[in-house]
């Protein structure tokens, strides 16, 4: 199977039905994408697919073939990504940083197709991103901030 | 080298945090919150070249490349980066030219000053650290200049340093610290060595940024989680999901047949099963067919866990405060005059649950153990993996990473152990990764507390005062010393010192167990201490008919502090006007909170929305903090604002309850934690302070919750006494 990840193609063998965060994690080891709850109920995991933040927790990777996957390792290339890396760094948003790959790809694929998100906006898009630290306030005005840079 | 402790910090002093405190050395240091943040920034994660060890926290390599290897480890509170700041303000270094490296297991160099074992935990790092870091620092700079002043054959009090350069000013000369590293590593270090004064701090009270962000951002970051050795397997564990139960048998054939499950795993009281990816690893073990024997514990629920610490909570406590005779006062009603009031508070298990879970990496080989995880405690993991392995602690090596949340769980060595006796059987590195719901099921959890409070108040002020704590004592399993003459330092923290002027006062402790280990969570004693006091103080305030805050400043003439933030979060949060409106309830309330414990003191002011249907939201929360001299302002600030939310999940949502003898909750589904669209506006006000540092990761989570809940109350006349807040007993009935 070949999978496009970061716009580098992957040819690895591993059964259909073996969710993508697995092989990412423990096959490719790329551990940035991380495990949170199994269940789709932390964003921990989440990626983009197309662009769009997919948990890839829950998503077989029999299902992805051929299509264009991007994850933390590789959301700086592009233009949201970068700018929520910034605005990340330059407000200090992170803490333990476990959940932050999960808030920055969410972040990123919100203002890919939201530049201007408003309060309800972030709250509809980042609200299956849990943080443990309680980052909350500081991933609501890193997300504005990346959008006025 | 041996580190040569500060004699400020000798722990000889006891175990209390008011000693410790009090032992000190106050850095004064100005508050520059606002200022441009200082763009250059210490790297981590990255191989420390060859070069000189100074002492056991500082490296100089010949090409000027300073690394520091921190004593408390970092999991999110900013450690990383105020140690940093300590160390390089003292040694005079560019902070670019930093690179921090984790600890190994090393307690005669990395022990605590406050646990005197090695530890990172309750809110100390900052009070315990900066003043033998910045002594470390000072020395290492003296030999530094020495051998410069021996190069030269100058005398070295002519000389200066600065970004890691050493310079003649009569001369004009220059020497880089690499250039003389060698040399001044081999002189002996000084006897005594004088740190900077605040006026010179160029890092130390600084808003520097964080060390350990740039990796994160990228997602480059190695937790413990995302180690990866060759030829490395995976396993994941299932436990008895009843206390004390054992594996009565298992069926492991379907798990064999799948491709990559490689063995199945089984012990006295788990089952794991080992495979070549985690995914494999989890097919398997729900693959396989397990029958519990469950033992003595399989009938124990919720309501006779209620049951039994109400009951602990009628027999004889122990003194920890007694002061005047509050018994005779508050039993005798015609010893004096006013009015007795009386209230009980009664605290749920919480889980921690980090958001990455229990995981470890080992390699039992050759009679030694390697071991790569994330802990606070890296003697405890060294030395419960040695027992369990039956080898000697040398022999266990322990490779520490980035944490992916502590909250105390990391305080506990329980994974490591399990991972240890998993690996024991396993051919080769095996990482050891729990499921959340095996996580959070097998958690070592906060424990139920019961707090009784009676009191006597007399023209507006208290003046006779009886608090008993009945719950679990952590420390008589965790740090023995710290359990003596039947009190748990840590179970009445925040009720021992009060911040109200009391004349006749008792604090007593029950020490009640049950079956379930109890262990650290944020915030620890005072979370329910301070919440039982604060919520009681409204509940006198509301029967008698006074403000909240006028009724708490009538007790706080000898507290200027406490006083101070009272007032502060009065003034910001505009006490006395009524909270805003909300689409989320009609019903809106304002309550309060005032705590002094860690060292800090904070005020806050929460403003609540009730529903119909007794769901709370809570709108704004704002804090004002004493923490005294702050080494890293935004750090402390990010602090405050993640206590707030660690806090809210706690009184909004949070319980772990049994049934059957297991627990009930198991993911983030049915145990909750906050999400960003439940969240408040949240504003922390610092008071500037040249009084000693206090601690802040802990305090955030504790305000929080009494001012909740005492918004709620100002919301629906119903003082909740259950946590957490029970949307059933606030509905509108009508």
């Amino acid at each position: 199977m070949d999978l496009t990840i970061n716009g580098t193609v992957h040819t690895v063998d591993i059964p259909d039905d073996m969710p993508l965060l697995w092989v990412l994690r423990d096959v490719l080891g790329m551990t940035g994408t991380k495990f949170g709850c199994g269940i789709a109920q932390c964003g921990a995991c989440t990626v983009h697919l197309d662009g769009a933040a997919v948990r890839s927790c829950q998503l077989p990777v029999g299902s992805v073939a051929g299509r264009k996957i991007t994850t933390i390792e590789g959301v700086g290339d592009t233009p949201a990504g970068a700018k929520v890396q910034k605005a990340w760094l330059e407000l200090e948003v992170i803490q333990c940083g476990y959940c932050q790959p999960g808030q920055i790809m969410s972040a990123s694929a919100l203002l890919a197709t939201n530049p201007q998100p408003d309060d309800a906006a972030i709250d509809a898009a980042m609200a299956g991103n849990l943080c443990r630290c309680g980052t909350y306030v500081r991933i609501r005005e890193g997300i504005k901030h990346a959008a006025r840079s | 080298m041996q580190r040569d402790p500060d004699p400020t910090f000798a722990a000889g002093d006891g175990l209390s945090r008011r000693a410790l405190l009090r032992g000190t050395a106050a850095l004064a240091g100005g508050l520059l919150i606002g200022i441009e943040l200082p763009l250059r920034r210490a790297r981590a994660d990255e191989p420390v070249p060859v070069g000189t060890h100074f002492n056991a926290f500082i490296h100089v390599a010949p090409d000027d490349t300073v690394t520091f290897t921190l004593p408390a480890v970092e999991m999110g509170q900013g450690v990383y980066t105020s140690q940093t700041q300590c160390l390089a303000e003292e040694l005079d270094v560019a902070i670019d030219r930093v690179i921090a490296a984790h600890a190994p297991a090393d307690q005669a160099n990395y022990g605590s000053p406050v646990f005197i074992v090695q530890a990172t935990g309750g809110s100390t790092t900052t009070l315990a650290w900066s003043g033998p870091l910045r002594k470390a620092g000072a020395t290492a700079r003296a030999m530094l200049v020495q051998a410069a002043a021996a190069q030269w054959g100058v005398d070295p009090a002519g000389l200066t340093t600065e970004n890691g350069v050493i310079t003649d000013k009569a001369s004009g000369r220059m020497l880089r610290y690499g250039e003389v590293a060698d040399r001044a590593g081999a002189l002996p270090p000084p006897a005594n060595v004088a740190l900077k004064d605040p006026s010179q701090f160029r890092l130390i009270g600084k808003p520097v940024h964080r060390i350990d962000t740039p990796t994160k951002v990228a997602g480059k970051t190695v937790y413990g989680i995302d180690v990866m050795r060759p030829d490395m397997k995976f396993a994941t564990p299932r436990i008895s999901p009843v206390f004390g139960g054992k594996v009565a048998s298992v069926d492991q054939s379907k798990a064999l047949a799948i491709s990559g499950v490689r063995q199945v795993v089984v012990l006295d009281d788990l089952v794991a099963v080992v495979a070549d990816n985690t995914w494999l690893a989890i097919q398997g073990l729900a693959a396989l067919a397990i029958e519990w024997a469950p033992g003595a514990h399989a009938d124990m629920d919720q309501a006779q866990l209620w049951a039994d610490i109400e009951k602990a909570s009628e027999g004889p406590g122990v003194a920890a405060v007694r002061e005047g005779d509050a018994l005779s006062k508050l039993n005798n009603s015609n010893s004096t005059g006013g009015t007795l009031f009386e209230a009980t508070y009664e605290f749920p298990f919480l889980a921690h649950a980090p958001m990455e879970m229990t995981n470890c990496t080992v390699h039992v080989h050759d009679g030694a153990c390697d071991l790569w995880v994330g802990t606070q405690v890296p003697g405890y993991a060294q030395a419960g993996a040695a027992k369990v392995l039956g080898i000697d602690p040398a022999k266990v090596t322990v490779n520490n990473h980035y944490i992916g949340g502590g909250f105390g769980r990391r305080l506990e060595a329980d994974g490591v152990v399990t991972a240890a006796r998993i690996a024991a059987h396993v051919d080769g590195p095996v990482k050891v990764v729990w499921s959340r719901e095996e996580d959070i099921r097998q958690e070592l959890f906060r424990p139920m507390y019961h707090d009784r409070l009676k009191a006597r108040v007399e023209n507006g002020r208290i003046t006779a005062w009886h608090h008993r704590v009945t719950g679990a004592s952590i420390m008589a399993r965790w740090l023995p010393p710290a359990f003596t003459n039947g009190i748990d330092i840590d179970a009445v923290d925040g009720a021992v010192e009060i911040p109200y002027g009391v004349a006749d006062r008792l604090v007593d402790y029950i020490r009640h167990m049950s079956i379930v280990p109890p262990a650290f969570w944020r915030g620890v004693g005072p979370n329910s201490t301070i919440f039982s006091i604060e919520c009681f103080m409204d509940l006198i305030a509301n029967k008698t008919g006074v403000d909240p805050l006028a009724f708490r400043r009538g007790m706080l003439d000898k507290n200027p502090r406490a006083l101070g933030v009272l007032n502060l979060v009065a003034e910001k949060a505009g006490w006395g006007t009524p909270a805003p409106d909300s689409p989320f309830g009609a019903r809106r309330g304002r309550g309060m909170a005032l705590m002094s414990a860690f060292g800090s003191y904070l005020a806050a002011i929460a403003d609540v929305a009730v529903s119909d249907t007794g769901d709370v939201r809570v709108t704004r929360v704002v804090v004002a903090v004493d923490a005294g001299v702050i080494v890293n302002p935004d750090i402390l600030v990010a602090q405050v604002e993640g206590g707030v939310v660690f806090g809210l999940s706690a009184v909004l949502h949070g319980k772990i309850t049994f049934a059957g003898g297991r627990v009930e909750q198991g993911n983030f589904n049915d145990y909750r934690i906050l999400r960003i669209d439940e969240m408040p506006a949240i504003e922390v006000h610092v008071v500037p302070s040249i009084e000693n540092s206090g601690g802040i990761g802990e305090p955030g989570t504790v305000i929080l919750q009494p001012a909740v809940a005492n918004a709620v109350f100002a919301a629906t006349g119903v003082q909740l006494t259950r946590m957490p807040i029970d949307p059933a007993q606030i509905a509108k009935t009508a």
